[in-house]
């Protein structure tokens, strides 16, 4: 298996078998089996959930605002994450109340969301332009302190901090996968469920209440579903942006945007796609390890403008 | 193939307010199954807003709305879109949903929450879209289509969801003349009793049984095309001078002059 430290693929299989009770591993040496199950497996896990997570989010948001240009990231999440984390990269866990760097990303993630809804409510409704508009005043908001923090802190804690803006899921362990992976398979088992009343929503406010969707209630299930999911994702492996806005695109693109078949579709590439970044992010520059963040947009761009220049005849647009 | 059956609606003295300020006072209509109403009366006075109360769009403050003699608003949501159908004015999103899956979009309230397409199903998406002449044009993008054919699409929605009630709100505006009566003759050979808000007040009186006149959010006339519309009504609800009287093929035509010297009547407060 690929990686800055060479470990075949024989040796990997095995590692997994003798850890699930399947095969016999006393052969295997020590430090390859640690590398395989603490690092490479929890690592290749949480790329997957990481993937998934950002891709349904962001499939969520864009049927929530009813806007193509949905992205996990609109209602401050981002911002407030990168508050956060920041906060505690340059002033200590002191400054945040003892929470480590993923705690207070995952806090300020919350914060900022909060606001962005508190704001952007209309009396009992959160009409979608409203919330977008709210969520881009929050995130310049909490991305000033971000900036003034980044302006006094030392070059290496400057670096940290970009390196955690541009993401990452080095370094993953087991612990960090049950709190992802249980939002992932929640919010998916949702969506799939609800997923004609999704397509009903996407028809416009009066179609989907005379098809006997409550449309209010259903809009602020899905903004507070998405926001938590991104939340709890950007806490874990920082921004990895293009993800979420461009994955749910490809999968319309190939599936048509009926949810029931585009939502697998989405969770399959998304998770499918930040593997194949993640691999090419261990071993472009072996053996440092290059941001998730770079590479999906160089990655992702390039094909998404291929899939446009094909997608024209027939098309809207 | 499976004939619906058209029941009655009833508005009970419904009463909406938006933000505080009333918008829709008192209403109180009837339309007897199989009928075709027209609503109509100027900008502002509150059509589409009367008409949402009825396909469950706006809740009423006071007053109810009863669709085969249940009030719509005391049931599941998706019982009362198994009774009531609409076709509302609204912007299409850029989303590039085929006609079949907007046509199947009307199958939605009669499916549980994990229930999965049936056979019937595509028989009935079918079947409404031949009903409504559209059968060729499956999988074409809905986006792409004509305004006359989008509204085509979404009445075969409608007959996909099996409704006896349509709720139409100004069906008719962005279309072609034709277009118009072609949607317009379509809607009436359905046999589903209708309530359509119309802009033409010649339509009105060629295709409606029987109209309301809506002023400020009240009701302030209704009854058989014929009687209600008359040169004082004209004048006095939409503020323009009007003859109305029977043509030479023996229809009844309203025949718009100008402005009315006098603006409006502000209606009762």
């Amino acid at each position: 298996m690929v990686g800055s430290v060479n470990v075949p693929a024989g040796s990997v299989l095995r590692v997994i078998g003798d850890r699930l009770g399947l095969a016999d591993g006393s052969m295997l040496d020590a430090a390859t089996a640690q590398v395989v199950w603490d690092i490479r497996v929890p690592r290749a896990l949480l790329t997957i959930v990481v993937g998934a997570g950002l891709a349904v989010a962001g499939a969520v948001i864009q049927v929530a605002v009813r806007n193509p240009l949905g992205d996990p990231f609109i209602l401050g999440v981002m911002a407030g994450a990168s508050s956060g984390a920041v906060l505690v990269i340059v002033l200590g866990s002191a400054a945040a109340a003892g929470l480590g760097v993923n705690a207070a990303a995952f806090a300020g993630a919350l914060l900022a969301t909060a606001a962005t809804f508190m704001m952007g409510r209309n009396g009992s409704r959160l009409p979608p332009t409203r919330v977008v508009l709210a969520g881009v005043a929050i995130a310049y908001l909490f991305s000033s302190v971000t900036f003034y923090l980044q302006s006094i802190a030392t070059p290496n804690e400057l670096r940290r901090t970009v390196f955690w803006g541009l993401g990452s899921v080095a370094g993953a362990e087991w612990s960090d996968l049950g709190l992802p992976s249980l939002a992932v398979l929640v919010v998916t088992a949702i969506l799939v469920v609800r997923a004609r009343d999704l397509n009903a929503l996407l028809a416009g406010d009066e179609a989907a209440s005379s098809l006997g969707v409550d449309v209010i209630r259903l809009q602020i299930i899905l903004l507070v579903m998405a926001s938590l999911l991104s939340a709890v994702v950007v806490a874990v492996a920082g921004g990895i942006g293009f993800v979420g806005l461009v994955v749910p695109h490809i999968a319309r693109m190939l599936v048509g945007s009926d949810h029931r078949r585009a939502l697998p579709v989405t969770l399959l590439l998304g998770a499918t796609f930040l593997l194949l970044v993640d691999l090419l992010a261990r071993t472009v520059n072996r053996p440092s390890e290059l941001p998730l963040g770079v590479l999906t947009a160089a990655v992702g761009a390039p094909f998404f403008l291929y899939l446009l220049r094909r997608n024209r005849a027939g098309s809207t647009w | 193939m499976w004939e619906i059956e058209p029941v009655g609606l009833d508005l009970d003295r419904v009463r909406v307010s938006i933000d505080g300020i009333d918008i829709v006072m008192d209403a109180v209509m009837h339309a007897s199954p199989g009928e075709m109403i027209g609503l109509i009366g100027p900008n502002g006075s509150g059509k589409s807003t009367l008409l949402r109360t009825v396909y469950r769009s706006l809740r009423p403050m006071s007053g109810a709305v009863w669709v085969g003699g249940d009030d719509v608003w005391a049931m599941p949501a998706k019982e009362a879109a198994r009774r009531t159908a609409a076709v509302a004015q609204e912007a299409s999103s850029d989303f590039d949903f085929s006609v079949r899956e907007v046509v199947d979009m009307g199958r939605g309230p009669h499916k549980r929450l994990w229930e999965r397409e049936t056979s019937i199903d595509v028989s009935i998406v079918d079947d409404a879209l031949q009903r409504v002449s559209m059968t060729g044009f499956t999988d074409r993008v809905f986006a792409t289509l004509s305004g006359g054919e989008k509204q085509r699409v979404l009445v075969a929605r409608s007959l996909a969801q099996r409704s006896q009630l349509l709720v139409l709100d100004e069906p008719t505006n962005h279309l072609d003349v034709r277009a118009q009566f072609e949607l317009l003759d379509l809607v009436r050979s359905l046999g589903v009793t209708t309530v359509a808000a119309l802009h033409d007040l010649n339509l009105a009186a060629r295709y409606c049984d029987r109209v309301y006149v809506l002023q400020r959010g009240r009701i302030v006339a209704d009854g058989p095309t014929a009687s209600v519309l008359t040169a004082a009504l004209l004048e006095d609800v939409f503020g323009v001078s009007a003859h109305c009287g029977i043509d030479e093929t023996g229809a009844f035509h309203v025949s718009l002059r100008g402005a009315a010297r006098v603006a409006p009547n502000e209606g009762v407060a």
